[in-house]
């Protein structure tokens, strides 16, 4: 049993009782006492989550269900992933000790995940690796997603080109325009790539174009959702398929330093490398997990992305969550200097983390990221997504006044090489 | 009875069937929404359904995405929605008014109070797209209450075993969303609709209307022989679209149009049935060997 398990009271039993009474009990116990069991068979942790979509999509989400509960309990599906994810994707990622950076910011020693060095350069493809494996089964051949900065629709377009499946993006205009790399990228991959005109022409107006697509479609049509957000069972599924992260990362740090992180640190947008770093450290109450949220031009400046921060619960996207709205329910356009955290949501598991105070989310603005940006770049030699940036600012913050002996562990999730030209730009550099 | 069961008793009786047009809160502004409204019963619509505007319209097309951006331009809220049907309800106590919209306006405002003002005010019943069955539970108990009704979407991709859990504790009648699309893009057959009917007119007593893609005096006429009402929404925002400024706002005869296009589409639904056609005898005929 993991030493580190919560400890819950349990309910007293005889000791007289049955053998099979005092192991029920110990079961029962056993589920009680983990953070890690949901969904519940509503699709919610606590009051977030559930399947909050039109009727005409209601019976493809519980064809999804069944069919993913199906290969979760299938080993060649297992096995499958494991080939693909080993020699494709290129697992296991590595964990690396941050030495110049820790020393220089003196005092936490501080390890990153190196999720970035993935194929297609980013965590994204854990999820899309299993999620487009889940699809074949189910005999679909046309497959759409909604990208941010490009990560998932490069990740997903990548596998329908090794797959041999027709894909479709859908991405904001506003999102186009600013990761222009990914988007030849996904071209090149042979995606279709759809530019979204509608609202500000970011990963909340691709995710509605998304789903409208997935409407007229339903016949062929897998809807690969890159983030843990959307209606039940795909936080929980894309949750599954990035614990990967988490579950190596906890093993490598075992063998490093023999002991767990003092603190669990990621960027969250939607929230799908944070889910997939902090699950297998949910019932460690002595590992402190930290989201960061864009804070943008400011969490007080009208213009960020901290849906936890500045907003309240609420249904969007299949799901209740945290979200940016205004006094009349309506969705409020989200800021983020980086693509992939600019979106009003967050996955409901993250709420259901903050509610229960197991959590902790934090903001960093744009002006903060960017010089972590640079921090970064300066002592690892590693160049880091604009989204990670923003863990590496908090970072960055708490690590200076941690004795030499906590270790923080950071998810650097993705490389930044797509983001070369919007940091040139904050910098007045002209490429 | 209700203002809904009478009125489908009502055309029941008269043997035909409704004509439900649609219009967009505070599109394109206040005044000429409720202008709309108004003029509406007398141009021949027999219920009328009130879109909800919201950002983030996920089952909608182009058009009616854009006529809720212009009712958020033009200051629409859920409190001004119930307002100016209340103002209605001073003139006509009699045409149902239904508001279809998505579930996050409604949350914000509260369930519980939504559902009291709302009933208040003179709606009828409500749709609410993004609420299947699995979730409906957030609503039932105040829609009971305040005796609003709840109408359902059934939808093409709705199997027969999961037919009885979303027409349970669906009231008013049945709005089947005639083809796996967004509004305003694709027309359904009438061999899809004379297939899809007999199925769910197996599994329910309620009237039945048919939604999505219907967008002429035919469509509509087609879907009244085989159906209860036929709800036009799409076509008759383009229309209101088409007579708007560069600015966006309503043009002189933004009113007009639109109310003479209902009335062109209440011709076509009243004149359905009286000279049915050879369509309409084929879909009759495939209806009883579904039945």
């Amino acid at each position: 049993m993991n030493s580190h398990a919560r400890t819950v009271p349990t309910t007293p039993i005889a000791a007289d009782a049955p053998v099979s009474v005092q192991l029920e009990a110990l079961a029962s116990d056993h589920r009680a006492n983990t953070l890690r069991g949901g969904p519940d068979e509503r699709g919610r942790f606590g009051i977030f989550g559930g399947r909050f979509v039109a009727e005409t999509l209601m019976p493809l989400i519980l064809e999804l269900d069944q069919a993913y509960e199906a290969a979760k309990a299938d080993p060649s599906f297992r096995k499958e992933l494991d080939f693909y994810l080993k020699d494709y994707v290129g697992r296991p990622s590595p964990l690396w000790h941050a030495r110049r950076l820790s020393s220089e910011l003196g005092g936490a020693r501080i390890y990153f995940k190196r999720e970035e060095l993935n194929h297609t350069g980013s965590h994204k493809l854990n999820n899309v690796m299993g999620q487009i494996l889940l699809a074949r089964r189910m005999g679909r051949t046309r497959i759409i997603a909604e990208t941010g900065a490009g990560q998932h629709g490069v990740a997903t377009a990548t596998v329908c080109a090794l797959l041999g499946l027709k894909c479709i993006v859908y991405m904001g205009a506003t999102d186009v325009a600013r990761q222009s790399p990914n988007v030849f990228r996904m071209r090149l991959l042979g995606a279709e790539v759809h530019a979204v005109e509608t609202g500000a022409g970011t990963l909340k107006d691709a995710m509605n174009e998304a789903m409208r697509d997935w409407v007229a479609n339903v016949s062929d049509t897998y809807y690969l959702i890159g983030t843990v957000a959307g209606p039940h069972p795909y936080p929980a599924m894309v949750r599954d398929f990035q614990c990967v992260i988490g579950d190596e990362a906890r093993a490598q740090l075992h063998e490093a330093e023999g002991r767990l992180p003092d603190a669990v640190v990621a960027s969250v947008g939607g929230g799908s490398n944070a889910m997939g770093i902090f699950h297998p450290f949910l019932d460690d109450p002595e590992v402190a997990l930290i989201g960061v949220e864009a804070a943008g031009r400011g969490l007080d400046s009208g213009e960020q992305a901290a849906s936890i921060s500045r907003g309240r619960p609420g249904v969007l996207h299949g799901n209740r969550t945290y979200l940016l709205q205004d006094d009349e329910g309506q969705i409020q356009e989200a800021h983020s200097i980086s693509a992939g955290l600019d979106y009003p949501g967050i996955g409901p598991e993250h709420s259901w983390l903050h509610d229960i105070g197991r959590a902790q989310y934090v903001g960093i603005t744009d002006t903060e990221a960017l010089d972590a940006f640079q921090l970064c770049t300066r002592t690892e030699g590693i160049i880091p997504a604009l989204e990670c940036a923003h863990a590496l600012a908090y970072v960055a913050k708490i690590a200076p006044a941690m004795d030499p002996e906590r270790i923080i562990l950071m998810n650097l999730s993705g490389r930044g090489d797509k983001d070369i030209f919007t940091v040139a730009e904050h910098l007045g550099v002209r490429l | 009875m209700s203002r809904i069961a009478a009125r489908f008793a009502q055309l029941a009786a008269a043997g035909r069937g409704a004509l439900i047009p649609y219009l967009e809160a505070g599109d394109p502004d206040q005044a000429t929404a409720a202008s709309i409204l108004a003029g509406m019963p007398q141009a021949g619509a027999d219920l009328i359904e009130i879109g909800m505007p919201f950002t983030d319209p996920m089952a909608d097309g182009p058009t009616i995405q854009a006529a809720a951006r212009r009712g958020l331009r033009g200051g629409a809220t859920l409190s001004r929605t119930l307002e100016m049907v209340a103002q209605f309800r001073r003139t006509d106590d009699e045409t149902p008014i239904v508001l279809m919209g998505y579930l996050n306006p409604i949350d914000s405002y509260g369930p519980e109070r939504f559902c009291a003002d709302a009933a208040r005010a003179g709606v009828d019943g409500l749709i609410v797209v993004d609420l299947p069955s699995e979730e409906a539970d957030l609503l039932e108990a105040h829609t009971i209450a305040n005796r609003l009704d709840i109408i359902r979407l059934v939808a093409p991709t709705t199997t027969p075993e999961r037919l009885p859990l979303v027409l349970n504790g669906s009231s008013g009648f049945i709005y089947y969303v005639s083809i796996a699309g967004v509004t305003g893009t694709r027309t359904a057959s009438e061999a899809e609709l004379a297939e899809a009917l007999p199925r769910l007119r197996a599994a329910t007593g309620l009237p039945v209307v048919i939604g999505f893609g219907i967008r002429t005096p035919a469509h509509a006429a087609a879907a009244v022989r085989i159906a209860d009402g036929a709800v036009v929404a799409s076509a008759l925002i383009e229309t209101l679209a088409g007579s708007l400024d560069a600015q966006g706002a309503a043009g002189p005869d933004t009113v007009r149009l639109v109310l003479d296009q209902v009335r062109t589409l209440a011709d076509g639904v009243r004149g359905a049935r009286a000279a049915p056609d050879r369509a309409g005898a084929k879909m009759e005929t495939a209806m009883r060997a579904g039945a």
